[in-house]
């Protein structure tokens, strides 16, 4: 749960994405595309595998396993078995379906939330980082005040007030992790702004649009590969968060927070239904985590490959 | 110092103005009147009644006249009744908050305690075997979801020595021993997130300080190995991890809102979800804004405590 930070130590990434892009622009060309080549870390290498894997269960996951997440066996609160290798629930359907429904909804609800901060924050940061002086202040006050209020709580209080629908929770999560794309983008932007190429381009008399879109961003790709990463598990994890507490995807449809909430009442006689979905919560967020602290070492060689380093700030 | 001091503090003034738009505003901004929400579509409700809940509610006049009254009558400690009970909303906000702060304290407790030495012992035995498993530990407890953990601490303690913790909130004053025995599994499950991050800051930092001239010095000198590492680098490398502190009281605030429902903590995370749960708005304003409030002051003390361990930055 790592997004949200004060008044106002910097964002979770600022340091990294900023860092990450000082060393992107650094590298030559060449290593610049050999970069995926570059895995010196492999911890990275298995946080990729973790995530490909999750994806193909979301995609293919119900064309192998074929039993639908709502279908009802008449046996209910089954300990696992080779007809239902995770048990079945409260209402006899299969674990295993559900959750591969819930890695489903996970990747959604990572893919619209990430989205909105990214469409949202990205523009926030250019037009800050580009135009400087009042705009920038203003919107980097709005950007501080988000970062008083912990994130979840935020994600709830919005959630909650918008009404509990997985749509409303996707838009509580876009725009609780928006502020940290918004300022991270702008310190890469403010750094980008420094080199001659920009200056040379206004000089040709480039609008300031055509900076932004031709000049400025194709140089903020790294940062945002970093944060896109870190941020993908902190919507996951927030989503679960959410559905835990009944703001986020609706029962009866499964969703990996959902059974953990809806497992707790049986959680003496049928300890299985509280234990898989979480492990699937986690494996998913360790994967981001591994992938991250890859990329961390790929996009800012200065850092070395230590595995689970942190650079200063978080 | 005492300008420092004075400039930090008052740095905070606009933050706080700032934050109380947002959450007043966030109220406002709600697509649909309140006041419908709150008669549940009742379109036979008198428009007598209804307008005298929106005068309760401070829904008259215009937003600046309304925001007005809000906050000078929150600096009195008035944030109105509860729509639920009609309790004043000050009354449960003084019962809620020092539980969820003696939930976070704990925790943050827990975390230091054991992050610290951990990542001693980590940086000082660094590629080593207990290095190793420290370091992917704390990767994985990065990872687990505290709701999740704190479901996995009851069936364990349930299982393996048939205890649950009570589910009625027992007062540190009643009785400390039977208060600190409940809340140790949500403290407990809401800390190893921040435990994992101390850990792994006061590994990388300490890394950093060993290999610093001055260590090298005092070891030439002959200092004990354990005294370098204790007195000399130790100190030194805390230093970062104070700030790290300071924003992870958010992620505390976050874990203990959805531990609390787990445990039945009657704190201000779960005084804020029934109160989402009723609509109960002014409730909602209030909770949001204390916590809001609650985590700007933790800054605050942080990045004074900051100032003082680390004479450089009084003197930017």
């Amino acid at each position: 749960m790592s997004p949200v930070r004060r008044p106002v130590p910097e964002p979770a990434l600022a340091g990294e994405g900023g860092a990450a892009v000082s060393a992107w622009g650094a590298m030559p060309r060449r290593s610049r595309l050999a970069f995926l080549g570059k895995w010196r870390n492999p911890i990275g290498l298995i946080g990729a595998g973790i995530l490909v894997f999750n994806v193909l269960v979301a995609l293919f996951g119900g064309l192998v396993w074929r039993v639908g997440p709502d279908e009802q066996f008449a046996d209910r609160l089954l300990p696992p078995s080779w007809d239902n290798p995770l048990g079945t629930d409260e209402l006899g359907r299969d674990t295993l379906a559900r959750i591969i429904h819930g890695a489903q909804v996970s990747l959604q609800v990572g893919a619209v939330a990430v989205g909105i901060a990214l469409v949202a924050g990205t523009l926030i940061g250019l037009v800050a980082g580009y135009y400087k002086g009042i705009v920038d202040a203003l919107l980097m006050r709005v950007v501080d005040m988000m970062f008083a209020l912990p994130g979840l709580v935020l994600a709830i209080v919005i959630a909650g007030l918008l009404g509990p629908t997985r749509r409303n929770a996707m838009i509580a999560i876009g725009i609780v992790i928006t502020p940290a794309f918004a300022r991270v983008i702008r310190g890469a932007v403010l750094e980008v702004m420094g080199y001659p190429y920009i200056e040379s381009s206004r000089a040709l008399g480039a609008s300031g649009l055509r900076v932004m879109v031709r000049h400025l961003f194709p140089n903020i790709v790294a940062p945002l590969t970093v944060l896109v990463t870190v941020y993908l598990s902190t919507a996951i994890l927030s989503e679960a968060a959410l559905s835990f507490l009944g703001l986020g995807t609706q029962p009866p449809e499964a969703s990996w927070g959902g059974m953990l909430n809806s497992a707790r009442v049986y959680v003496d006689i049928s300890p299985w239904l509280s234990i898989f979905p979480g492990l699937a919560i986690m494996i998913v967020v360790l994967g981001f985590n591994f992938l991250g602290d890859g990329l961390r070492d790929i996009l800012d060689p200065r850092l070395g490959a230590q595995v689970g380093d942190v650079p200063l700030r978080k | 110092m005492i300008g420092y001091i004075a400039k930090r503090s008052l740095l905070v003034i606009p933050t706080l103005f700032g934050i109380s738009v947002v959450i007043f505003a966030m109220v406002r901004l709600l697509p649909g009147d309140v006041i419908d929400i709150l008669f549940g579509g009742d379109v036979t409700a008198d428009e007598e009644v209804k307008q005298r809940a929106r005068e309760q509610l401070g829904l008259t006049g215009s937003y600046p006249e309304q925001y007005w009254r809000w906050i000078s009558r929150a600096f009195q400690g008035d944030f109105g009744d509860s729509l639920r009970n009609t309790e004043p909303v000050s009354a449960i906000l003084r019962d809620s908050l020092p539980i969820t702060l003696e939930l976070i304290f704990l925790a943050l407790l827990i975390a230091v305690v054991v992050g610290i030495p951990l990542g001693v012992i980590s940086a000082t035995r660094r590629d080593g075997t207990r290095d190793y498993a420290a370091r992917v530990g704390g990767l994985v407890g990065v990872s687990i979801p505290s709701f999740w953990l704190a479901t996995l601490l009851l069936l364990f303690t349930s299982r393996v020595f048939g205890w649950v913790p009570s589910l009625s909130y027992v007062s540190p004053f009643d009785d400390l021993g039977a208060n600190l025995a409940q809340f140790i599994l949500p403290a407990l499950s809401i800390s190893v997130f921040t435990m994992a991050i101390v850990m792994r800051m006061v590994r990388a930092t300490m890394l950093e300080v060993l290999g610093q001239d001055y260590v090298r010095t005092a070891r030439a000198k002959g200092v004990s190995r354990s005294k370098v590492v204790y007195r000399h680098a130790l100190r030194n490398a805390l230093i970062p991890v104070v700030t790290v502190v300071g924003f992870e009281v958010g992620v505390l605030m976050s874990g203990a809102a959805i531990v609390e429902i787990v445990f039945g903590i009657p704190g201000v995370g779960y005084t804020l979800l029934q109160a989402i749960a009723n609509r109960d708005y002014p409730v909602i304003q209030a909770t949001t804004l204390l916590l809001a409030v609650t985590f700007i002051v933790f800054n605050l003390i942080v990045d004074l405590l900051y100032g003082v361990l680390d004479p450089r930055i009084t003197q930017g």
